[in-house]
């Protein structure tokens, strides 16, 4: 049964990567709820449940040359992408050495240039109309990559999303919408969020194809992400994929999902956990074992524990620091 | 030197950019073949093609957000928008994004974008076709906003704004563009932004404006310089962020102030010029600082006379500089 990944041209270690992403962006993401309920971090907005859709799409690219812009809950990506551990963690701390942004933002508002992951705000899907801007710059400049723009499926409502998507389908730019549906915009359910069936939906008003596919497995977004980048990569345009799937999390730590859904509800959409499915396709192929299980566990431990010490040794940047870079600075930044 | 047009400075400023660097492009409503709605980006279309001059879907959000993607890439965009008016979808865009790119990212990435928009009335262009939009953007830090008078720094200073790192909101008087001309060297120079620049020199009472009004003012100072009266005319060319010693060392030159904006009163980037006076310079001061700005309604209604009653006109300025002469 486990043939899928070779019919994608995937090899056991490729695919053995991909399950040790998603369990790296787990098993962090765990232990910053650790963190902030020990009073250490003060904030933190979860990847939990939508793992597979971020790591499965980011090993369709190519990440040494493809821009994407993640949205907050992107820390499948944004590992993928090249972001390290530590620099997560220097994140999470708000310490001077966090790359993406010196510990002026909040966790989640991703950026780090050299692995062009591209910078963010809080206001939702304003990323979407930079994506298009960056394929645009593909475009043309000539040059062969593509851009991939996440967003949940409540900023599908946003203006910035039809007027991206538009822009995208009437100049034809290689980009990659995908959509994570995790079923909740905060506390609003899916059904108040949208009056047509499913996201994917929408790309017909914008002559591009739309489909959705199931988030819990990477696989299948692997797949759909190599199409839409190989169509992008073949001048063909952009591509509107929904990934669905479920939030284990309240929406961040200063939430109570108790309030608006079932202890059940959860407990059941867990079941479908894709950290869990996919251990148990990988085991079924023998690529996943008793051995190089635990080997994984003690290794992703190990880089956490230690990514979390660095980090909160590391210093915060210097108070007199919040003058420096409203603007180009004479010394040639930029 | 030749002689043009407001207008034909901001058409020679984005062609020779464009000749210079092949990274500038311009999006907009109608910026192709129509060559704009005022005309600005006229002959770009045939000289540069489709994909640098570039129509865009009519939605400002998305030409504002396209223009930051690509210049957070690398590109230098010029984008326009069709009046200063319809900024208003673009905001969120220009506020939360394009201003805050470098500071966010602890300067990792910068967005170097001109957005152009025409503002200002005296047009028969009614409330959303003749608006003073730049006190809404001029407490953004990371924003740059500039408004220039003459032909000449219009080309200057929309040289310097599309090779600034920075964004800029470029400002430019709708009713200048076919009114107001002046010489423009032939040789190739850009102005600096964030610096205001004296007109006229005087020594009874100094004037600050900037636009359509500056050129009020020196039509007025002109006139009153027959009556024996010295009037100092800075302009402020920057409204974002303010030139701070060039306002203070003007309102002490004469020690009479009068502040000039089309802008509705209260709020206005003049209430600000005012504080830094206070700050500054309160005890070179010989008379209390003077306003003159459009009032505080909405905007300007269509009818004539109800526009006129709007806008500045020459002898409300005259009087009020005689006002203060006389003080």
């Amino acid at each position: 049964m486990a043939v899928k990944h070779e019919q994608l041209g995937l090899s056991d270690e490729d695919v053995l990567l991909m399950y040790e992403k998603m369990l790296l962006a787990r098993k962090i993401d765990e232990r910053l709820w650790l963190l902030n309920r020990a009073g250490k971090i003060p904030f933190v907005v979860s990847c939990q449940g939508q793992e597979a859709a971020q790591v499965g799409a980011a090993m369709a690219l190519d990440t040494e040359i493809d821009y994407v812009l993640p949205y907050y809950r992107d820390v499948g990506i944004v590992l993928s992408f090249g972001m390290t551990c530590e620099e997560l963690m220097l994140f999470s701390f708000a310490r001077a050495g966090d790359p993406n942004s010196g510990g002026r933002q909040m966790p989640g508002h991703f950026g780090q240039k050299k692995n062009r992951i591209v910078t963010s705000s809080s206001p939702v899907t304003t990323q979407v109309p930079h994506a298009v801007g960056i394929a645009l710059a593909a475009k043309m400049e000539k040059k062969d990559f593509v851009t991939l723009v996440t967003f949940g499926e409540g900023s599908s409502n946003q203006g910035d999303f039809h007027e991206g998507l538009n822009f995208a389908g009437v100049h034809n730019l290689p980009v990659i919408f995908l959509c994570e549906n995790n079923q909740y915009a905060i506390s609003v359910p899916l059904d108040k969020q949208l009056a047509c069936e499913r996201v994917s939906d929408r790309a017909a008003g914008y002559g591009m194809p739309g489909i959705t596919v199931d988030g819990n497995d990477p696989l299948a977004v692997y797949e759909a992400v190599k199409q839409a980048a190989d169509r992008a990569r073949d001048g063909e345009g952009p591509s509107l994929i929904e990934t669905t799937f479920y939030r284990f999390t309240p929406h961040s730590s200063d939430d109570d999902d108790s309030t608006y859904r079932s202890k059940e509800e959860v407990e059941e959409a867990k079941k479908n956990d894709p950290l869990r499915t996919f251990a148990s396709y990988l085991k079924d192929a023998q690529i996943l074992t008793e051995e190089n299980e635990n080997a994984m566990n003690k290794k992703i431990t190990e880089v956490i524990d230690e990514a979390t010490d660095a980090a909160e040794q590391a210093p915060y940047a210097d108070p007199s620091s919040i003058y420096k870079y409203v603007y180009a600075e004479k010394d040639g930044d930029n | 030197m030749a002689v043009l047009s407001y207008i034909q400075a901001v058409t020679e400023a984005l062609k020779e950019e464009m000749k210079r660097d092949d990274k500038v492009f311009i999006l907009g409503e109608d910026v192709g073949p129509k060559g704009g709605v005022f005309r600005a980006t006229d002959g770009l279309y045939e000289e540069f093609g489709e994909e640098r001059v570039l129509d865009t879907p009519l939605a400002e959000s998305a030409i504002a957000g396209v223009g930051i993607g690509a210049a957070m890439y690398g590109m230098r965009p010029v984008a326009e928008m069709q009046f200063a008016d319809f900024i208003m979808p673009a905001v969120n865009q220009i506020i939360s994004e394009a201003a805050k790119t470098r500071y966010r990212s602890n300067n990792d990435w910068n967005c170097p974008i001109t957005i152009r928009a025409p503002y200002g009335g005296g047009v028969h262009g009614a409330l959303y076709h003749s608006q003073s939009i730049e006190a809404m953007f001029a407490n953004v830090p990371g924003l740059k906003i500039v408004m220039p008078s003459t032909p000449y720094d219009v080309k200057g200073l929309l040289k310097a704004s599309i090779r600034d790192e920075d964004p800029v909101l470029f400002l430019e008087h709708k009713k200048a563009y076919r009114l107001v001309k002046g010489e423009v060297p032939d040789e190739e120079y850009t102005l600096p932004i964030g610096k205001a620049d004296v007109k006229k020199e005087g020594n009874d009472v100094t004037v600050i404006s900037y636009g359509l009004c500056l050129h009020l003012a020196l039509q007025a100072a002109e006139k009153l310089e027959k009556e024996g009266f010295s009037v100092h005319v800075l302009d402020l060319r920057t409204v974002y962020p303010l030139d701070k010693e060039a306002i203070e060392e003007a309102a002490s030159k004469t020690g009479k102030v009068l502040l000039i904006t089309e802008d509705n009163k209260e709020g206005s980037v003049m209430g600000e010029v005012a504080a830094i006076i206070a700050e500054r310079c309160l005890f070179d001061l010989d008379a209390p600082v003077q306003r003159l700005a459009g009032p505080d309604v909405p905007a300007m209604p269509y009818a004539p006379p109800l526009e006129k009653e709007f806008m500045i006109d020459l002898d409300t300025i005259e009087s009020a500089i005689r006002d203060l002469a006389e003080f």
